[in-house]
């Protein structure tokens, strides 16, 4: 008998060919076979995708939220990566 | 950490400036733990709403007057089982442990939505229940798309979508017995009688009658008080029943020119807070239904449990 709980997994659909997969949410089931199948059920019952992912919760490192500051604050200071920092004379074409 | 720790007023003023900005809370982002305890408990007795919702449903899709009004009471049912289990994913980011929210259901300690403790008699409590229940539902779920905690805000985007086939199959099933015989329109009318003021009922008690509602305006939770709702409702649906040729069950019901809204009766809250503490005609059934669920179907979840750490023992092997 065992009387541990099903594990969380964390669902990723693929809506369709060409599009990554995107996080949906998550569900409980004791196995990954078991985890695909209910993902089905729970989160495709209207052609929400064509393709599936089912990853284990602990299995999942994340940034914590607190860091986000120093993680992601520099490249918003760094305005010259991207084109329209930059001038062109008036009449340049293709750039 | 290199961080100096904040203290805890200052973490507050700054959660509630991302509210006021209306930059969404996600998982593990600092909140306050009222703030936690409240979503838990709206998130959890949400998702018992859902669950509890499929049976006096479900009682009827064996007896569906035909194969496509039964394919449709299925399809509906399983959608509430869908919208319970993004409710339980989303209470689960929180924090909360599943399985111990669904005890509480069953303890009674848990509420759920009253309007399921009211048993569907007839075939036409069933189109009612679309219509009425899941539109005073999508009343509520609509302004809820927009609280402040993604995970539950991203859940009820998702529900609303699939919540409007809900709305409008019981509306078709009920312009089909209202254009029926007269006994088809009578059995109509009484499902109406019955349903239309634990509808109004479901969203919740009067605005100065609902203490935490100011603190979950603040938050974001909530955008709407439940009175607001609540007329929204009965202005978008006398006109439907109208169409529908039946009888709204309240003699005071009128169109108010200088308000631009319907005015109507009050509420009985007396049988509100009656069927709120357990003594609706359901209450009782609908606790054992779902206590035996989980208590029958224990040894399907530990078999898979066991399989599966079977099979994983295997492969190390």
């Amino acid at each position: 008998m065992s009387n541990k709980e099903w594990p969380l997994w964390e669902v990723f659909i693929r809506s369709k060919q060409g599009l990554n997969h995107k996080h949906v949410g998550s569900l409980r089931a004791p196995d990954a076979t078991l985890a695909l199948a209910n993902a089905r059920d729970v989160y495709t019952r209207r052609s929400e995708g064509i393709s599936i992912w089912v990853i284990e919760s602990n299995n999942v490192h994340a940034s914590d939220p607190s860091d986000a500051d120093s993680l992601f604050e520099p490249s918003d200071t760094k305005v010259y990566r991207h084109p329209t920092f930059y001038e062109v004379p008036d009449g340049i074409k293709h750039m | 950490m290199n961080m100096k720790p904040m203290d805890l007023q200052e973490l507050e003023k700054r959660f509630q400036e991302k509210i006021d900005k209306e930059i969404k809370i996600e998982p593990n982002d600092w909140m306050p733990d009222e703030y936690r305890k409240t979503l838990i408990r709206q998130i959890s007795q949400h998702a018992h709403s859902e669950i509890v919702g499929m049976l006096p449903e479900g009682n009827w899709i064996t007896r569906a007057p035909n194969l496509r009004r039964k394919a449709v009471l299925l399809a509906k049912v399983q959608d509430e089982a869908g919208h319970g289990l993004y409710l339980y994913s989303s209470v689960e980011t929180l924090g909360a442990d599943r399985e111990a929210t669904i005890d509480d259901l069953h303890s009674g300690k848990a509420k759920y939505s009253s309007i399921f403790n009211y048993p569907a008699v007839t075939w036409a409590d069933i189109g009612t229940i679309g219509w009425l229940v899941d539109g005073a539902a999508i009343m509520n779920q609509v302004a809820l798309c927009r609280c402040s905690y993604g995970p539950y805000a991203r859940g009820m985007v998702k529900i609303c979508k699939e919540e409007s086939f809900h709305q409008r199959q019981g509306f078709e099933s009920l312009v089909t017995l209202c254009n029926g015989t007269p006994t088809q329109k009578a059995m109509a009318q009484d499902a109406m009688n019955r349903f239309w003021w634990p509808s109004l009922m479901m969203f919740g008690p009067s605005d100065d009658e609902s203490p935490n509602s100011a603190q979950s305006m603040k938050w974001k939770i909530k955008r709407f008080s439940n009175d607001e709702l609540r007329q929204s409702f009965v202005d978008a649906t006398v006109p439907q029943a109208e169409i529908l040729g039946l009888t709204i069950p309240d003699p005071n019901l009128k169109w108010n020119e200088e308000t631009g809204h319907y005015d109507f009766s009050p509420i009985n809250w007396d049988e509100f807070w009656q069927v709120v503490k357990g003594n609706g005609p359901c209450n009782k059934e609908r606790i054992e239904a779902r206590t035996k669920a989980k208590e029958e179907g224990m040894w399907v979840r530990e078999a898979a449990m066991a399989y599966a750490e079977k099979r994983a023992l295997k492969k190390t092997a």
